[in-house]
């Protein structure tokens, strides 16, 4: 089984969680043998668009608090609000698509997953595309917006470089030598 | 006669502390105020302004790490409105105490935000007035040692306290900024204030370190 999370952490990003279901994407996904997707939708979802031209229509199901489709039997895209165990959906998953809030961006990497950051578009004065940017540009992660995901996807996720592990003594080094403790 | 020496008094007294303001400030942007000038045997008093979100996690991981027998007791010091920040820190706290089963030498004060995000430039100047007179009587009884931040509003008043406290040879508090993990290219606002005031100025990318020649990159710490 080939798994995807697509996460927007605790903001709203509807734009991305639609972008998954757009005819090209869902075409994508399937020739690149993916079977299952897990989307965190976040605030403000109501309900899953498809594009019409999806054929034949996916089947829509509710349970509990979770929304299930099912395209062509091959496919299943699960819709849940919110995450309890946010960590463990990462591990189980092949691919992981975040938006480009650093908390998220950062668990993913820590945990060597191969992650697409997202970056919303709509959201012009946010310097969250910053910090994705620099990430793409030291070849940690690869970006795209919703619009180019279909390209971004295709490409090959075993180029990206692991994330080092932080050095966690180097800030109380640094703040002993300043406080003059050594 | 009398009313003539009183005014020389005062303008005596207004070019005496523009003098020191601008000392201090040419200490700090200098970097001579990098490194403390004596050794250190009794711990110090921490300010740890916690913001709120992204802010809040990459503070505390960074405490998470010291060891809180140097840096004690702690202060930590949010926005009144933020519930989770308060949970995160308490659990902190709990996770760092069970092992060395110490006692509790941390305290959580919660004062008014000084400006909430997209609030206007200018009506965020009232806002932190009123911040400023609330947080004034926290930091004069604390007198810290050091000040953490790393970007919230919630610390330029914490910090311009300080500076005060440093002004008129009360405390010298040495306020360490950290520049959020977010920040690769642009300072945020806070950075651009603090860029005067914070004696150390930490960045996370050597990107935005080749921007400002005083700020420090000393390796990756997320």
């Amino acid at each position: 089984m080939k798994r995807i999370f697509v996460t927007v952490g605790t903001t709203k990003f509807p734009k991305l969680v639609n972008a998954i279901t757009t005819e090209q994407v869902i075409q994508t996904l399937l020739s690149l043998g993916y079977n299952f997707v897990q989307i965190q939708t976040g605030r403000d979802f109501s309900k899953v668009e498809f594009d019409s031209v999806v054929s034949p229509p996916p089947e829509i199901k509710l349970e509990a608090n979770s929304t299930i489709v099912t395209v062509n039997d091959k496919l299943t895209i699960k819709y849940d609000t919110y995450f309890e165990n946010f960590e463990k959906e990462v591990e189980e998953s092949d691919l992981v698509i975040s938006h480009a809030g650093a908390g998220s961006c950062l668990e993913v990497l820590h945990k060597r997953k191969p992650l697409i950051v997202v970056i919303n578009e709509d959201l012009m004065d946010n310097h969250q595309s910053e910090l994705a940017e620099q990430l793409q540009k030291d070849g940690y992660v690869y970006c795209s917006t919703c619009s180019t995901l279909k390209e971004v996807l295709k490409k090959d996720l075993s180029k990206l470089r692991p994330y080092p592990k932080p050095d966690d003594s180097l800030f109380p080094r640094y703040l002993d030598k300043c406080m003059g403790f050594t | 006669m009398e009313s003539q020496l009183r005014l020389e008094l005062g303008i005596l007294f207004i070019v005496l502390i523009v003098a020191r303001v601008l000392f201090l400030i040419h200490k700090v942007t200098t970097g001579h105020s990098k490194y403390a000038t004596s050794k250190r045997k009794s711990s110090c008093k921490t300010i740890i302004c916690i913001g709120s979100g992204g802010h809040t996690t990459e503070m505390l991981k960074l405490v998470s790490n010291l060891d809180f027998t140097k840096y004690s007791p702690r202060y930590y010091i949010m926005a009144s409105s933020d519930v989770t920040s308060m949970q995160k820190v308490e659990e902190l706290e709990k996770a760092k105490r069970l092992p060395t089963k110490g006692t509790i030498d941390y305290r959580i004060y919660r004062i008014p935000r000084s400006r909430v995000v997209k609030q206007s430039y200018f009506t965020s100047v009232f806002t932190t007035l009123y911040s400023i007179l609330y947080t004034t009587p926290v930091i004069f009884m604390i007198r810290p040692d050091l000040i953490l931040c790393n970007g919230p509003g919630t610390c330029i008043p914490v910090c311009g306290l300080a500076f005060l406290l440093k002004l008129i040879f009360v405390k010298d508090t040495r306020i360490v900024f950290i520049e959020s993990f977010c920040r690769t290219q642009t300072f945020s606002l806070t950075g651009k204030i603090l860029i005067y005031f914070a004696d150390n100025f930490l960045v996370q990318w050597p990107s935005l370190k080749r921007k400002l020649k005083r700020s420090e990159y000393i390796g990756q710490l997320m």
